[in-house]
């Protein structure tokens, strides 16, 4: 047998990321404090970034016998996917040493996870993209169990096991289906065949329900998002954070690859599933956000609102809606890091600030805080001049110009309807005063510094999105062609 | 078009960058030093307006000042700035209300005062950026962003029930401007990719379209505005806001949605608006009548001055769907005026709320006694409310009334019946407040108006008395703008 040497240069950060990810697993057995892993994951998070920059091509590149893609948009999402994780292991330092959490599985686990997000993110076959998933998935599982000793977090965590691995049955299966409809599990032959037609369009329909359904959970839209709200809320403030950012980059991927990479020619079929699942992610996240006295759960309904928004992009199938939806996962991707990076910063001496009743008077406590707290609230909710509008009006127009104009109007009147909770944060940080009993805050000079960073960054965004827009706009293109 | 960084640009972001500055100063330690500040960023920000006035091409009826530059390339969407003769006075309007703003604040507001006056500056630059924005997207992104600061404003230095007031003006104002905001998307590709407003008033649009794009866009500015029956909201902000925030929110911000008619739902629907102008005129004639009588019955000063707010305003719009001269350039005299009377009286109210800390009229009386100098300032805007012929009151209402009267006689009658009722409202208001026998100890203490105070109410006393004995400045500047709307509106964009 004679095997023909891959091109390696394309799965260059990953090779990079799994061998440093050993290392540290094997360094930090015998190193005696955590300072040595902790440096050494922010710079395998420096030095993947630095690699996918410098390998990085104009054109498409694919290797593993046509498996494994690399394009402008997975250079973009990964490099998105550095920094999101470059800040959770940044903003969770001093909460993780606080709870005894700060151990070498949490660096190892975050970067695994991290590895199999870019595998998720560069599959061309429906194979890798399910082995990227369960990496993916598996170690955020055991990040959720992390607080080995809290009722609360075991629970979660055997929650978002059964459904993760029922989630995956059902991705699984729809797969097979389309195995046997087209013979082949690669996504552009997937495509090809589609295209040309495969008799039985019932069975089709069957596969894209359970290749979407399994979707839905992943991404954690309605109708399949019961597990959002209660992992969010039962998982360590750290690993919450971890997963409300970085894995969105990758279920975004994911979609795309999936539905318009592999499935284009079949749209008008799942375009109307996508918007069922839009509309109801939209109503039930922001009716249900509503009612919540925690903030981790609150900012978990809000998530499945914004991912329903998300989908709205992908779903008006065409040029604008696809890159509106990057650049509304990128957008997401910086507030929510924001806004759990602050639940986690505020949370510290054995205190959860996990409720909304914890932002009371912030403003009188800690103004700086409470204006970048302020910056993402209007920003989730999409008020200008912050980065979440112009996701927002991304979007909305791809919905116009494809003729969706009434999903456009359902959309907006449930960003009204979201704005209220948004609001009511920034009422309760500057309208109220402080509890008296209110624990201090301890300041944690790194934390802070990049929380500024990424609340100006949603500012400065806001005000010049051109980059950002240019960045979509070019990798949608290139991925596309 | 202008190189480099023109007078708009200026106005726009003096007075922001002021703002941001005073932030930077930190903690009310430097409470002195953060007034001064505001005042010098107020001042620099009506200066660099000043030059829009003097220099304006009264013969042009096109945009003047522009600036254009690329913005978001991606969305075709431009930093395009612009006035006419509609759009200039507002400017200068809102950056003079401003320098009143602060100097009313300085020593009543104690607390967070950075905060407070970096409101207020950001919040007037983006008030200039509403009226001079000719992009949609830009235009949307600063109406949208002065929600934020008169957010604030409203529930952090408001009063007892201010939390429901805040949220209630937010959610309400967001409403209106959401639906605009998918129109604005509509109107992008109706006319093949441009977010310029005023190619949009060039786009021919079908009946169904027109209709739709003129619901979505009245309910954005009829909320602003506020008319009946979506006004609700205004008496809440009012009462709960800040003497200051009272004041911007009458005198501009409420401008900002007539205006929006005029730019926007008049050139852009101009068949479904004489289609659907019955529907304004009354609800405007309702607003004059109804919410006339409504301020006739309030116990409260701030919550009589709010109604007879919207009731002044029903006049605006009244005379806007008038299509003739006079009703248009009689609804923009109207909104000047409004914007110095409003802001005096609730400056009046301020000044006794300051010293007795109510705003019932039961708790004063016989102020005139102890207050003669305020007494007589107060006099004078109260008669102005009331349109005394002489003040600024007087010459917006009659044009109004006088174009009215070309239409239909009826329409007019009822716009008229405001002189009884604003007579009525006001001036009883002003007779229990005033005078009589002094009424309580409170008031007894009560001390005359300081030095800072006087050249406050001094300023606007001057504006409305200038204002009502000589308006032809005001009416020459709009004169060409508004005839070339109208000869615009007249004309059908009807495609099938």
């Amino acid at each position: 047998m004679n095997f023909p040497m891959p091109d390696l240069m394309p799965v260059l950060p990953e090779l990079f990321v799994l061998g440093m990810t050993c290392a540290i697993l094997i360094f930090d057995v015998i190193s005696r404090t955590r300072t040595p892993a902790y440096l050494l994951t922010l710079a395998t998070l420096v030095g993947a970034a630095a690699i996918t920059l410098v390998t990085a091509l104009p054109q498409t590149r694919y290797t593993f016998g046509g498996q494994f893609v690399d394009d402008a948009m997975s250079d973009a999402l990964k490099l998105m996917a550095y920094v999101a994780t470059f800040a959770v292991v940044v903003y969770s330092r001093g909460y993780l040493v606080e709870r005894g959490l700060w151990r070498g599985e949490f660096f190892v686990l975050a970067l695994f996870a991290l590895l199999g997000m870019m595998v998720m993110i560069s599959a061309n076959h429906l194979l890798i993209l399910y082995i990227g998933l369960e990496l993916l998935s598996l170690a955020l599982y055991a990040m959720v169990a992390l607080q080995r000793d809290a009722a609360r977090a075991t629970e979660a965590a055997m929650k978002y096991f059964v459904l993760g691995a029922l989630a995956s049955g059902l991705l699984l299966y729809g797969m097979s289906l389309l195995y046997g409809l087209t013979g082949t599990l690669e996504l552009p032959a997937l495509a090809r065949v589609l295209e040309t037609g495969v008799g039985d369009d019932l069975v089709l329909a069957f596969a894209l329900v359970f290749v979407v359904a399994g979707l839905g959970f992943k991404l954690g839209v309605a109708p399949f998002h019961m597990w959002v709200p209660d992992i969010y809320q039962g998982a360590p403030s750290a690993v919450t954070l971890f997963i409300s950012s970085a894995p969105k980059l990758a279920a975004f991927a994911f979609t795309m690859r999936l539905l318009v990479d592999g499935m284009q020619p079949a749209v008008a079929d799942w375009q109307g599933m996508l918007a069922v699942m839009a509309v109801l992610s939209l109503a039930i996240g922001n009716l249900a956000a509503i009612m919540q006295s925690n903030i981790k759960r609150m900012l978990a309904y809000s998530t499945i609102s914004h991912m329903g928004f998300l989908l709205l992009g992908v779903l008006a199938g065409n040029f604008a809606g696809y890159s509106g939806a990057m650049f509304y996962v990128i957008a997401y991707v910086l507030m929510s890091l924001g806004a759990f990076g602050l639940v986690v910063y505020l949370s510290r001496d054995q205190h959860e600030a996990e409720n909304l009743e914890d932002f009371r008077g912030l403003n009188s406590r800690q103004p700086w805080l409470a204006a970048l707290m302020a910056i993402l609230m209007f920003s989730m909710a999409g008020i200008p001049p912050f980065v979440g509008f112009y996701a927002k009006l991304a979007v909305l127009q791809a919905l116009v110009g494809a003729g969706f104009v009434w999903l456009a109007v359902v959309a907006v009147l449930f960003s009204l309807i979201g704005a209220y909770y948004y609001l009511r944060v920034v009422k309760l940080m500057y309208f109220d005063t402080p509890r008296a009993d209110a624990p201090a805050i301890v300041p944690a000079g790194d934390a802070r510094a990049l929380l500024s960073a990424n609340g100006l960054a949603v500012l400065l965004l806001g005000l010049m999105p051109q980059p950002l827009i240019a960045l979509c706009a070019n990798a949608m293109q290139m991925t596309l062609q | 078009m202008t190189e480099g960084i023109g007078l708009l640009s200026l106005a726009i972001w003096v007075p922001i960058v002021a703002g941001v500055l005073i932030l930077a100063t930190g903690g009310d330690k430097n409470a002195d030093g953060q007034r001064t500040l505001a005042l010098i960023g107020a001042v620099l920000g009506f200066l660099v307006t000043i030059p829009l006035w003097t220099g304006f091409d009264y013969a042009s009826a096109g945009m003047q000042f522009e600036e254009l530059a690329p913005w978001i390339p991606g969305f075709n969407v431009h930093y395009r700035l612009g006035v006419d003769g509609i759009s200039m006075l507002f400017v200068i309007l809102n950056s003079l209300t401003t320098v009143l703003v602060v100097l009313a604040g300085w020593q009543v507001i104690r607390e967070r005062v950075s905060q407070y006056m970096a409101a207020f500056l950001i919040q007037s630059g983006l008030l200039n950026g509403v009226f001079s924005a000719l992009d949609g997207v830009l235009f949307y992104v600063f109406f949208e962003a002065m929600l934020i600061p008169l957010y604030l404003i409203i529930g952090m230095w408001g009063g007892p029930n201010r939390v429901y007031a805040a949220i209630k003006f937010f959610l309400y104002t967001l409403l209106g401007s959401l639906l605009m905001l998918v129109s604005i998307l509509y109107l992008y590709f109706q006319s093949g990719g441009s977010f310029e407003i005023l190619a949009w008033h060039r786009v021919g649009l079908s009946m169904t379209a027109q209709t739709l794009l003129f619901v979505a866009f009245f309910f954005a500015f009829a909320v602003k505005v506020p008319m009946w029956p979506v006004h609700t909201w205004l008496p809440d902000a009012h009462v709960e806001a800040p003497t200051g925030g009272s004041v911007v929110l009458a005198a501009i911000t409420l401008k900002v949605g007539a205006y929006g008619f005029l730019r926007f739902i008049l050139p852009i629907v101009p068949d479904a608006s004489r289609e659907y102008a019955w529907l304004i005129v009354a609800l405007s004639l309702i607003a004059v009548v109804y919410i006339g009588l409504v301020a006739l019955v309030q116990s409260d000063m701030k919550k009589l001055i709010a109604y007879s707010s919207i009731a002044h305003m029903g006049f605006v719009t009244l005379g806007f769907f008038l299509f003739n001269p006079l009703g248009i350039e009689g609804g923009l005299i109207q909104m000047i005026s409004h914007g110095f009377i409003s802001a005096a009286m609730f400056l009046c109210v301020g000044v006794m709320y300051d010293r007795v800390h109510s705003r019932q009229i039961a708790d004063y009386g016989g102020v005139a006694n102890t207050m003669p100098r305020f007494a007589a300032f107060f006099m004078l805007f109260a008669m102005a409310n009331a349109g005394l012929p002489g003040t600024s009151g007087f010459v917006g209402e009659f044009m109004v009334i006088l174009g009215a009267v070309q239409v239909n006689f009826w329409w007019a009658f009822l716009a008229a019946t405001t002189l009884i009722f604003g007579a009525a409202y006001t001036l009883w208001m002003y007779k229990r407040v005033v005078f009589g026998a002094v009424a309580n100890d409170h008031v007894a203490q009560m001390k005359d108006i300081d030095s800072r105070e006087f050249v406050v109410l001094g300023l606007l006393a001057l504006c409305v008395l200038g204002m009502g004995l000589y308006p032809l400045p005001f009416t020459e500047v709009m004169h060409a703008s508004v005839d070339n709307l109208l000869a615009h509106v007249a004309n059908s964009k009807l495609v099938h």
